[in-house]
């Protein structure tokens, strides 16, 4: 008993070991440069218009909200020591160093992750990945390289769209509605704010997670088992590892640009 | 038969996936500008066969050799220059669901040639004329019917006039008319562009309409291979049953099991 | 291949990233453009500097003027050294100036305060880069006011 569970638990960590062996292959395969890059823009553009265009709703909604209710919380706080000109610096520095970065790649998981993955899955399911290789076109840089540059181009974007529409949120609520200072808001903000600690280390956050989330998903989908079981289960992973790796790895970077 | 006469050459071949032995030292040829037939029940790795041919899988030993190369042993590179020579209808289609026939069957010319789009814009039409569905260059695939949706992926496999065309089960699950184009096409196809095609089948009758030479594999080995006329008197038990679809035979009708009469009154346990 | 409306919404949401990018930037940091602009160093010696944090600002009336960049101990006397780069553009201050390190409020964050010194018409004195400010005033700390307020000054 106990010795099939040991062989079971080491089949499994070698498994783990080959899918993130495949995962390597699979970055490697679509970085590698095709010889043909004129046409890998009219692909990425495309890429662009599924991943990044139509996940902004979602992100300008959702950084709305999250600057509004930022705003409402921290007024209630702040007031009670009479602070509440300082509503702007935390507001936008909540936002640039932790929810921007951070809701907009879960957001981006949720919407463009899990479609990548089904879409990676269907194409497999439905030969197309088969059809591309017997056509002499490698899948990696048809079909995988574009959507990887989209990832990661589209997603630093939205978690800046995210951040500033977030601010204009707050400043909806702390100013227009509960009447703190305007130019209180934007001054104790500016003088808070730093451009290389806060916005830059943001930037970099969001530009790793991009990375992340876009590789679990091209890969999930690419390794998915080619039925709808396998689909939904690849696109369910990609969603669930991208927002613990979201999360894990925002705790790790924190430690290491703020700690 | 000289070297150069056939274009697919399996010998010695044996493949396995999963520790489950899919073909055990097989032979094969394909001869140019032949139909040639593969035969078998499902679930023996017809389509592995097919993959194979392609270099999409390597076996684990022997030599698939396709025009004078082995393609076993070439690199990627060469691998891509050998399969522009080849076409292959999948058996779902495999048309790229984001784009329109005519993009769909315009792609592997755009992607492999500097054409002009006007030089290319004739091509897809003659492509498509040749299927019958140049009235249908604009729809989406999801917008076509299955026997269509062959059709197109047919037109899209031949555009850059391939040598070898691998059809993969081309006639599963169409209506006897669609059946009745698709077998036509095939026949006209490897006729007036002296191709070689390469059937995937288990639809016995539609298969010995166009064949000119039939191999039929059962438990990872040919079982028997000939003309359709030759197969038709083949003797074999597992032959006879296969190409008239007998429901017993030494494909038996019931899974292994132990001994029904004992499982019956073993039950109260 | 690809629609123009898709280029079109593609180009504008690229542009929205960057409008994004530059509100966080001017609007939000308030961050100067043109990159490295030029500053001078000195340096000041003070007994204590309480809450006083590298990055924190050095102000002359109001107006900000550099940044403290490195707060390190001395380790001859153990009184701790706070360098200032200050921006080329205010190079004209008398060697008699004076800092004290300041706090914003009752319980805002510490800055240091430079009060320019007279000029000697006699003398070139102008701080220059590497000079130590001699004139320090120190941080104040509440609990040694609160203790003074308490237990009275015995001086008096």
């Amino acid at each position: 008993m106990l010795s099939n569970s040991i062989v079971a638990l080491g089949q499994q960590g070698l498994a783990y070991m080959a899918g993130a062996g495949r995962a390597g292959l699979l970055l490697l395969g679509a970085l590698k440069p095709a010889g043909r890059g004129t046409k890998l823009l009219p692909l990425i553009i495309k890429q662009l218009y599924v991943v990044g265009v139509q996940s902004l709703v979602i992100i300008v909604v959702s950084g709305l909200f999250i600057g509004m209710v930022l705003s409402l919380q921290g007024y209630t706080i702040l007031v009670g020591y009479g602070a509440e000109q300082s509503l702007g610096q935390m507001v936008a520095l909540s936002l640039l160093r932790e929810l921007g970065p951070v809701v907009s790649a879960l957001l981006f998981a949720g919407r463009a992750g899990s479609a990548l993955t089904a879409e990676i899955g269907l194409m497999k399911a439905t030969e197309q990945l088969s059809s591309l290789e017997m056509m002499a076109i490698d899948p990696l840089h048809q079909i995988i390289a574009p959507r990887f540059w989209a990832g990661i181009i589209s997603l630093p974007l939205l978690a800046a769209i995210f951040s500033a529409v977030g601010i204009l949120g707050g400043h909806l609520v702390g100013v227009d509605w509960l009447g703190v200072d305007t130019g209180a808001f934007w001054a104790i903000m500016q003088s808070s704010v730093e451009w290389s600690e806060d916005i830059v280390n943001g930037a970099i956050k969001s530009l790793v997670f991009a990375v992340v989330i876009t590789w679990i998903a091209l890969h999930k989908g690419y390794d998915a088992q080619p039925t709808s079981e396998g689909i939904s289960k690849a696109t369910t992973a990609t969603v669930v590892q991208s927002s613990l790796a979201i999360l894990g790895l925002d705790f790790v970077m924190t430690a290491l640009m703020f700690g | 038969m000289s070297q150069s006469n056939n274009i697919i050459e399996i010998s010695n071949m044996s493949f396995s996936r999963n520790d489950r032995v899919i073909y055990d030292d097989i032979s094969l040829q394909v001869p140019r500008g032949k139909i040639t037939a593969i035969m078998g029940p499902s679930g023996i790795g017809k389509t592995t066969l097919l993959r194979l041919m392609g270099g999409q899988l390597k076996p684990e030993t022997g030599a698939v050799v396709f025009d004078n190369q082995d393609i076993t042993k070439l690199s990627r590179k060469e691998l891509y220059i050998a399969r522009r020579k080849m076409g292959m209808l999948f058996q779902s289609g495999a048309l790229f669901t984001e784009m329109t026939v005519f993009d769909n069957i315009a792609f592997p010319i755009r992607e492999h040639t500097e054409l002009p789009e006007s030089i290319i814009r004739k091509i897809v039409l003659m492509k498509l004329e040749a299927v019958g569905l140049r009235g249908a260059a604009q729809l989406f695939p999801t917008e076509l019917s299955g026997g269509m949706a062959r059709r197109a992926a047919l037109a899209r496999s031949i555009a850059l006039d391939p040598e070898l065309i691998m059809f993969d089960e081309p006639f599963a699950g169409q209506d006897p008319i669609s059946m009745g184009v698709i077998v036509r096409l095939i026949r006209d196809l490897n006729d007036a562009l002296d191709i070689t095609s390469v059937v995937v089948s288990h639809d016995v009758e539609e298969v010995l309409s166009i064949a000119d030479y039939v191999y039929i594999i059962a438990n990872k080995k040919v079982i028997a291979q000939g003309t359709p006329a030759q197969l038709r008197q083949e003797k074999s038990q597992q032959v006879v049953q296969f190409m008239e679809g007998n429901p017993d035979g030494p494909v038996p009708f019931h899974f292994p099991a132990q001994d029904y009469q004992e499982e019956l009154l073993n039950n109260v346990k | 291949m690809i629609s123009r409306k898709i280029e079109v919404m593609v180009g504008g949401f690229l542009l929205l990233g960057i409008a994004a990018i530059l509100m966080l930037m001017l609007k939000v940091a308030d961050h100067q453009m043109g990159g490295s602009e030029t500053s001078y160093r000195l340096y000041a010696k003070f007994d204590n500097v309480g809450g006083l944090k590298v990055r924190s600002a050095i102000k002359v009336g109001g107006v900000v003027v550099g940044r403290v960049t490195d707060i390190s101990l001395d380790n001859e006397d153990f009184s701790p050294v706070v360098t200032m780069d200050i921006s080329s553009e205010f190079n004209q201050f008398p060697e008699t100036s004076s800092v004290a390190i300041l706090t914003s409020g009752l319980l805002g964050e510490q800055f240091i305060g430079l009060t320019p010194g007279f000029i000697d018409e006699e003398e070139n004195t102008i701080l220059a880069a590497g000079d130590h400010i001699e004139d320090t005033r120190s941080a104040m700390v509440l609990e040694d006011l609160i203790g003074q307020f308490l237990y009275g000054n015995n001086d008096e």
